[in-house]
């Protein structure tokens, strides 16, 4: 009965989302207020309704209700209760139906906080949120039924794949959505401003925010998603350029992008159509993403089971919002009001750079990611473009970007002194090249890229810590001042600053991981010891155990640097009966921001355990990088100048005591 | 500087740097393309010794033999024909006999493919895609034909 209230609350939410695409755009065409208003009701409503209906859905996971196909594929009674939830998501119709519970889940906050918003293009931000929202709840039903009963009720579910059994699943999907989706705002924004024909510098205010608040949630998505691959697939890899890590990284360059343009929309009147494409990219590359990992047109770890016929609707849903977004813009972006020209050296001018390189990124990422595809369609051999193509290409594109990105927030908008900026950047110069040599030094040779890209970090965070110091006068003028200038300085400023330094902390982790990493793989019998670096590690033995739905055999490792013992590592390999399947689990120890990683693989008649042993220096700052990034946006968001729904004064206020 | 300039310059710099990353996909692309094939295309289209490529199809049931230092041997088969693989270092979870499994790597001179990637991302219900093409090409699909 759950189930079918379920299935009729997401038919309803269909056409709730049916109206709400249609009568508030006609009430904003006949300048209807009445009408426009149907839109904010009926966004709440149908948030009210998909949540309703994905509530639906948890409690029957929760309940182990395997009269449902999908509780009954993926789940099992004796699975923890944490992964009964997670497991919602776990799969084709559930991780969709969270989908479009987000996409209703942005739509209502657009209700709920666009007071402040000019109702027609309210109404019309909210109309083609709808029409997004109407398309993905006729695939749901259609193609994807979460609810969908089985003739004959099994006993026993056929258990989640044990991959997914982590705490992982429970966190990245929804992130990542959050970002995706996110952007679906911006999408709505952009696409309100092509049908009104009207775009000014306020609407760059508004869609700044929701912009924001998208990137910083596919920031920490990606992150964790990477840091999930890293601790559970057992080989200590965290990025591995698979379609679908390609398909995230995508729409977050176009995203970055847009943060950037859309400060140039709003300071400068400038680069409005512009943004207006990126808007439209950023949301058309998420779309995309869904498609490469929904539609399994791409081998990749993501894959669920897959139909064709899914496929097929989302690539209808892609040719209809892509292509007709691109349409509209191709028909209404001239009559746009241009914005003017301006001086390549100046804060705009290097913004304009950062959106040059971001995109060129973007571009060169999805010609690897969609050439095989292409490829196959034409010549029907099937190749496979590899992580040599992606670290060759954006690795050299980045470059540039990195070394600008200091300049940047220092020049002056209209017309920069170039000379004058990089005289202030002398002393992160200096830290840059103190410490390239320090860890070319330190390394003693070895790969020469590698203490470059740790002066090219330490540029990236030397410059924005000079960018604070410059902006608070610190060093001079007295301590005093300088504080209560860095009080008073605005907290998109911080958040740039903090931003970008968190760009360099994550480049040092990827650098120290990347080039200075060692590995080794050793088959081990109890008593007998791996090393790596100074670190010895001696197996004391192998203890079966029972967990509640598999069984598990933990190896103890007694490690020891420099002959002290400084802990324990126990990594486990886990069988997995309902799926027959086995799944490593890795032990880390963390020393500093480095890891010690270690992961089981297989026994051999003589009773030695295949272990992977990797010391992994600076790793945790690749994350630790992502979450100050995604502090500064966090920062950026709180300006009172960006707040979502403060209310901004149009015009000064007269002095009038406030007698009213 | 006049409006025309600055225009120019604009148009300028963003047509280099695409040129630049056109030539740099280009030159990347042609180095780092790994072709995929099944046993029967390896011996069909006699892919040179020496060859970067993906070799995917069923691990042969009872061909898995361990060495000594992580060595090991199977062989990948198509139901047609059967290629010999070595490779040295740790399986990944996912691999069993009978199973679909990718590997990467080249063919030596003796005609045995020495394998520096295997990859088996599949469980009982998903099969990597390549695999399956190639496994239904020879007509041994067995799998629902979803």
């Amino acid at each position: 009965m759950i189930a079918e209230l379920g299935h009729y609350a997401l038919v309803l939410a269909l056409a709730l989302a049916l109206v709400q695409g249609s009568v508030p755009i006609w009430g904003a065409r006949t300048g209807d207020p009445g009408l426009m208003a149907v839109g904010t009701s009926t966004a709440l409503a149908q948030f009210g309704f998909v949540a309703a209906s994905f509530a639906a859905l948890t409690w029957c996971h929760v309940v182990s209700d395997f009269s449902l196909a999908t509780v009954f594929e993926n789940s099992h009674s004796a699975k923890p209760l944490v992964y009964k939830i997670s497991g919602v998501w776990g799969n084709h119709e559930g991780s969709m139906l969270l989908w479009v519970l987000i996409l209703a889940l942005f739509g209502a906050l657009v209700a709920a906080f666009g007071a402040n918003l000019p109702p027609t293009l309210k109404a019309t931000v909210l109309a083609v949120q709808a029409w997004i929202a109407a398309t993905f709840h006729l695939f749901i039903l259609v193609t994807s039924n979460p609810f969908a009963r089985l003739a004959q009720a099994p006993f026993e579910g056929r258990d989640l794949n044990p991959i997914l059994q982590d705490m992982g699943l429970a966190i990245h999907p929804p992130l990542l959505y959050l970002g995706y989706v996110g952007f679906s705002i911006a999408f709505s924004f952009a696409i309100a401003a092509l049908i009104e024909g009207r775009i000014d510098a306020a609407w760059a205010r508004w869609v700044r925010p929701w912009a924001l608040v998208a990137w910083m949630f596919l920031t920490l998505g990606i992150a964790m998603g990477s840091y999930w691959a890293y601790y559970t697939l057992g080989w200590g890899g965290w990025w591995f350029w698979d379609p679908v890590e390609n398909a995230s990284i995508m729409p977050w360059l176009a995203g970055t992008a847009l943060l950037h343009s859309a400060v140039v929309m709003e300071k400068r009147d400038a680069l409005k159509v512009w943004t207006v494409l990126l808007a439209i990219l950023a949301f058309s590359l998420s779309l995309l993403g869904t498609f490469l990992v929904r539609s399994g047109v791409l081998v990749s770890v993501h894959t669920f089971a897959n139909d064709p016929a899914r496929g097929v609707f989302i690539l209808a849903i892609l040719i209809l919002f892509i292509g007709g977004s691109l349409a509209l813009y191709a028909w209404r972006a001239p009559a746009l009001r241009q914005g003017g020209l301006f001086a390549p050296i100046s804060r705009e001018g290097a913004l304009l750079f950062n959106n040059l390189f971001l995109t060129t990124i973007c571009a060169t990422i999805f010609v690897g990611t969609l050439y095989p595809l292409a490829f196959e369609a034409v010549t029907g051999n099937k190749i496979s473009v590899g992580p040599p193509f992606f670290n060759l290409t954006v690795g050299l594109l980045v470059i540039p970007l990195l070394l600008a990105m200091p300049f940047g927030p220092l020049l002056a908008w209209k017309r920069g002194d170039l000379y004058g900026v990089a005289q202030r950047l002398i002393a992160a110069l200096a830290v840059a090249i103190v410490g390239m040599a320090a860890a070319g030094a330190a390394a003693g040779g070895g790969p020469v890229l590698a203490p470059f890209a740790i002066g090219l970090a330490l540029f990236v965070m030397a410059g924005a810590v000079t960018d604070v110091v410059e902006r608070t006068g610190l060093f001079r003028v007295p301590f005093a001042a300088a504080f209560g200038r860095a009080a008073g300085l605005p907290r998109s400023a911080w958040g740039t600053a903090i931003a970008h330094f968190g760009v360099g902390v994550a480049l040092l982790g990827i650098v120290g991981e990347t080039q200075w990493g060692t590995e080794r793989i050793a088959a081990v019998k109890p008593g007998e010891t791996i090393s790596v670096r100074h670190y010895d590690l001696t197996l004391d033995g192998l203890t079966p155990r029972r967990g509640p739905n598999y069984q598990e055999l933990i190896a103890r490792f007694t490690v020891r640097r420099n002959g002290e013992v400084i802990g324990v590592m126990e990594p486990s390999k886990r069988t997995f009966p309902v799926r027959e399947m086995t799944k490593s689990e890795a032990a880390l120890m963390t020393r500093g921001t480095s890891q010690l990683y270690l992961s089981l693989g297989d026994t051999d008649a003589a009773g030695a355990i295949t272990v992977r042993l990797y010391h992994k220096p600076l790793v945790l700052l690749i994350w630790v990088g992502a979450l100050v990034m995604m502090a500064g946006g966090g920062l950026s968001l709180s300006d009172r100048r960006l707040r979502v729904g403060a209310p901004r004064p149009a015009r000064p206020k007269p002095a009038l005591p406030a007698a009213a | 500087m006049t409006r025309r300039q600055r225009r120019l310059l604009l148009i300028g710099a963003g047509a280099g740097v695409l040129t630049i990353a056109v030539a740099l996909v280009l030159v990347a692309l042609k180095d780092s393309i790994v072709f995929f094939n099944s046993p029967t295309d390896v011996v069909e289209k006699h892919v040179a010794p020496g060859t970067r490529i993906r070799l995917g199809g069923l691990v042969k049931p009872g061909s898995l033999a361990r060495g000594a230092n992580l060595a090991v041997r199977f062989a990948v088969t198509d139901g047609n024909r059967e290629i010999a693989v070595a490779y040295a270092g740790a399986l990944p979870d996912l691999f069993r006999e009978g199973q679909g499994v990718v590997a990467e790597g080249r063919i030596d001179g003796a005609g045995v493919f020495e394998a520096d990637t295997v990859l088996a991302k599949h469980d009982e219900t998903y099969m990597p895609r390549e695999v399956a093409d190639a496994l239904k090409k020879q007509g041994h699909w067995k799998g629902a034909d979803k």
